[in-house]
């Protein structure tokens, strides 16, 4: 997966466009933040989103975080592996360890979400 | 604002990559190579942890019996030398203030406390230390104290001090001599593992930390000490104990000697015993991995809200989801199924005996 064609959130959430399907994961970042996962919830599929809403969540040892869907739309599918073995997340989180894929809503699009130098610089001046 | 206080093994710290945060003013390692890999390690092998930020007290003269016995649930009087003790002090209306150690020396006693109430038990101490004859000292900023813990911890630590460790019984310490300087060695732990607690000088600590890696033992930090003594069923002070909970309903009587003694807190406590309605702590497995947190509220079997988690996580030993909670006593017998409520989702639990887990002798 190259990195530099995805868009991000604020939140630590990746998407990739192919058509008017989105996958997304969350960042190596957040997944090296998190440590050890020892949970994920996933979405149900046919569940229909805004951009910003709280879709899943995943846990480490000491934290809960939630998961905030990237763009608006249907979820289309989950990685249902990903949640069995939570090590792809941390093993693999821009390919493996993606989490679900959304039908993007008409009209919807991708442009609200930061690019990868944008995304970079965020965590710079958040000191990482 | 205070500026955050650093362990004279902080560059250590640093150095080996650990991720710092601060804690009771303190920066401390919450992990190095990863909380499951560190608790994996304290339960197979041996790991070491900087516990320096503890409050370490000092007493010594003919008053220093006397007012540990007042302020300490448990018997000072019976100690035997190089004896150590656990229990709390507690305020007049028996509320927690903390819970400690108590070590019992020929020439004095020594205190560790958490590194929360540092500032409060020193207070405490000499709030109440009139009219008894004894000095109180803060050994905490002259010294360090490593904890290392493990089945393996007696093979890490052979040969390093001038007495062999290994025939310490559980609860006794002894000073000794580590490269030729003083130090105490105890074999205590909050791990539920055998294991020493070292206190050296605050020039010795590289020294100690260098000797214990360069034998296997391996780094480990908060984290992994929280996964540990919640598997362990070990109360933490500000989660399990805080000044509105006794000891009694924390399930810490063995640590409360009534009979013959006169401490603060005594009559509360007693009084306390015979209201039997008050919440218990008990612990809980969760069906699956998710994992319930502090505050989550608990609910009975008829649905209705019978308490709050105070300690929850996943546990890389026993590899469940365990909390441990403080529920209406009606509602506390094993077996009884529950729920969590985890930020709107209902984890189904069991009520089950502690602790979860228990080395084997």
């Amino acid at each position: 997966m190259d990195q530099s064609t995805l868009r991000y959130a604020q939140t630590h959430e990746w998407a990739a466009l192919d058509g008017d399907i989105v996958t997304i994961g969350i960042t190596a970042f957040a997944a090296e933040q998190l440590g050890d996962i020892t949970y994920l919830e996933l979405p149900k599929v046919g569940k229909v989103l805004k951009a910003g809403d709280e879709f899943g969540v995943v846990e480490s040892v000491k934290s809960t975080s939630p998961l905030y869907a990237p763009v608006a739309g249907e979820v289309i599918e989950v990685n249902n592996a990903a949640s069995d073995s939570t090590d792809l997340i941390k093993d693999d989180p821009f390919g493996k360890g993606w989490i679900a894929k959304i039908k993007l809503a008409p009209g919807a699009t991708l442009d609200h979400l930061l690019s990868k130098e944008q995304y970079d610089i965020q965590l710079a001046s958040d000191g990482h | 604002m205070a500026e955050t206080l650093q362990t004279p093994l902080h560059a250590r710290h640093l150095a080996l990559k650990a991720r710092m945060v601060p804690f009771a003013g303190w920066d401390m390692p919450v992990q190095y190579a990863g909380v499951i890999a560190e608790h994996t390690a304290v339960r197979t092998g041996v790991g070491v942890f900087d516990v320096s930020h503890m409050a370490r007290f000092s007493f010594g003269g003919p008053g220093a019996r006397e007012l540990l016995e007042k302020v300490f649930t448990n018997n000072v009087g019976t100690m035997k030398d190089g004896q150590v003790r656990y229990g709390l002090v507690c305020n007049e209306k028996g509320g927690i203030l903390d819970d400690v150690l108590v070590y019992k020396w020929p020439y004095g006693y020594a205190m560790i406390a958490n590194a929360s109430n540092r500032e409060k038990i020193l207070g405490w101490l000499h709030q109440h230390k009139s009219p008894f004859a004894l000095e109180i000292q803060d050994a905490t900023f002259s010294t360090a104290l490593l904890a290392v813990q493990g089945p393996k911890a007696v093979d890490a630590v052979a040969g390093l001090f001038d007495a062999d460790v290994s025939q310490l019984k559980y609860y006794f310490a002894t000073p000794t001599r580590y490269r030729n300087t003083g130090c105490i060695v105890s074999r205590t732990g909050y791990t539920g593992e055998d294991g020493f607690e070292i206190g050296v000088s605050s020039g010795m600590a590289e020294p100690l930390w260098d000797d214990l890696l360069a034998r296997g033992a391996v780094p480990c930090g908060l984290g992994a000490r929280d996964t540990l003594r919640l598997e362990a069923a070990m109360p933490l002070y500000g989660h399990e104990l805080n000044e509105a909970t006794d000891p009694l309903q924390a399930g810490l009587g063995w640590a409360v000697k009534l009979d013959d003694r006169a401490f603060v807190g005594r009559e509360a406590i007693q009084n306390a015993a015979s209201n039997p309605f008050r919440p218990v702590r008990i612990g809980l497995e969760l069906d699956g991995k998710r994992a319930a947190r502090e505050g989550s509220q608990v609910v009975g079997p008829n649905g209705g809200p019978i308490g709050t988690v105070t300690s929850g996580s996943y546990v890389p030993f026993l590899q469940k989801s365990i909390a441990m909670a403080y529920v209406d006593s009606t509602s506390s017998q094993a077996g009884t199924k529950l729920t969590i409520d985890a930020r709107g989702t209902a984890i189904p639990a069991t009520l089950v005996p502690l602790p979860f887990y228990k080395r084997a002798k």
